[in-house]
């Protein structure tokens, strides 16, 4: 229990011990510390992020894909709509295309018959002035009575 | 055997002591010295009657061994010290220095950058000293006996110098905090004018001197009970493991292993409670207000 010199030598290593932590123990560990806490709130602030993106992204590409799908369905309705026209007009075209088909065919038939009818005429008048012939015994003199036979072609 | 116990136990709680011994003076053995001289004590009465100037050799030295055993390691980790994944040291060092930084800004709110490593190097390095009483008692002291040194005693911590050392500084940072942050005529206003104030000059004045003898002596027990608590409670212990060293060896384990295992507790209480004080005591020399 003797008090002496040995408190003073105390007090000077406590003294250097101290100053030691605190200029070259503290400041590293405490540094290291705050730099981990950092980051580890750097960390959970990215997830936090990254989550928040995750569900706009998610959000978009809902929205986008209800998008495509309107637009598909209007692209669709287009088409149809479209096919239809085509269709319609399509038919049309062919009804008109029938239509002056029948059309040329009936002129054509008109123009065949009223040929053959010309044919048939002048034929019937060589008959009819050889079936008179036949029937007078004489000759006609198909010069003289060539006015009423044209008169007679005519008339048939 | 009384004799011989007695002796044992005195054995035990002398110091290795470096110091002067006068001129004239008859040592141990019979020897008259000549010349003052610087020896070591080679009993109590010598080491006793060298006075003030004198060392405890033991103490000073595992003091100083053991606090550069704590700054040693603690720089290891500080240097190796990574803000990414820590390593087993780095961990423990990190948990110790959490577990200061956590105590300081508890109680401590202002900004001071000595008090948190101040408080840190006081709790390891107190520690580390109390835990020294729990090397059995006679292990240290018979090495050293074969190397020829009569006195060892291992634990710092009972000597009652290393505490006071310690208080003492802590006492200086007290006195210099309080000068610095509330100026000189703060401190004094704050040792004469509290706890007995009153507006009335005159009574003010005739208060003085009971405020100044009440903080004075408030002021002064904080140094002295850190020192004595610490060391009551270290020398407390280390007297017991004594006692208990003194039974015959079969029966020992008995009362020494539950005496350890409680002076674990102990030697982390009083290394806590010497922090806090000091944190404590720190704190209200920054704090302006009484």
């Amino acid at each position: 229990m003797n008090i002496n010199l040995t408190m003073i030598g105390q007090a000077i290593a406590f003294f250097i011990f101290v100053v030691f932590c605190m200029k070259y123990v503290w400041p590293p560990i405490m540094a290291a510390l705050q730099e981990r806490q950092k980051k580890i709130a750097d960390g959970l602030a990215a997830s936090d992020r990254a989550a928040r993106d995750l569900e706009l992204a998610q959000e978009k590409s809902a929205q986008e894909l209800r998008e495509a799908k309107q637009q598909a369905a209007g692209l669709i309705e287009q088409a149809n709509k479209r096919a239809a026209q085509i269709v319609e007009a399509s038919k049309d075209d062919a009804r008109k295309e029938g239509q002056k088909l029948i059309e040329q065919a009936k002129a054509e038939i008109e123009q065949e018959r009223n040929q053959a009818r010309d044919a048939l005429r002048a034929e019937i008048a060589t008959i009819a002035v050889a079936g008179a012939e036949k029937i007078l015994e004489t000759s006609v003199d198909a010069s003289k009575h060539n006015e009423m036979l044209e008169k007679l072609a005519a008339e048939l | 055997m009384a004799g011989s116990a007695s002796e044992y136990i005195q054995h035990h709680l002398q110091n290795l002591t470096y110091g002067k011994l006068p001129a004239g003076y008859e040592r141990a053995d019979g020897t008259v010295l000549q010349d003052a001289t610087w020896t070591l004590a080679h009993t109590g009465r010598e080491a006793s009657d060298m006075g003030f100037w004198a060392l405890h050799i033991d103490s000073l030295g595992w003091a100083v061994a053991l606090g550069a055993l704590f700054l040693f390691i603690f720089r290891l980790a500080a240097k190796r010290a990574t803000s990414d994944q820590p390593g087993g040291l780095q961990n423990f060092v990190e948990v110790m220095v959490e577990f200061v930084d956590q105590s300081v800004k508890e109680t401590f709110h202002g900004k001071n950058k000595v008090i948190a490593p101040l408080s840190l190097t006081i709790f390891c390095w107190v520690f580390l000293m109390n835990l020294m009483d729990l090397v059995p008692v006679d292990f240290l002291p018979q090495l050293f006996h074969l190397m020829g040194l009569e006195y060892m005693k291992v634990v710092p911590t009972t000597d009652v110098n290393v505490t006071l050392g310690m208080s003492l500084s802590v006492f200086a940072l007290i006195i210099y905090y309080s000068l610095k942050v509330k100026g000189v005529g703060g401190f004094v206003g704050e040792l004469t004018l509290h706890p007995f104030s009153s507006d009335n000059l005159f009574l003010k004045i005739l208060l003085v001197p009971i405020n100044f003898l009440l903080e004075g002596v408030s002021l002064i027990a904080k140094p002295i009970s850190l020192a004595l608590r610490l060391f009551g409670n270290l020398y407390a212990g280390e007297l017991i493991f004594i006692l208990i060293a003194l039974l015959p060896f079969w029966a020992q384990w008995a009362l020494s292993v539950p005496w350890a295992i409680f002076h674990i507790l102990v030697i982390t209480l009083q290394a806590f409670i010497f922090m806090m004080l000091t944190i404590v005591y720190l704190s209200m020399a920054h704090e302006d207000s009484h």
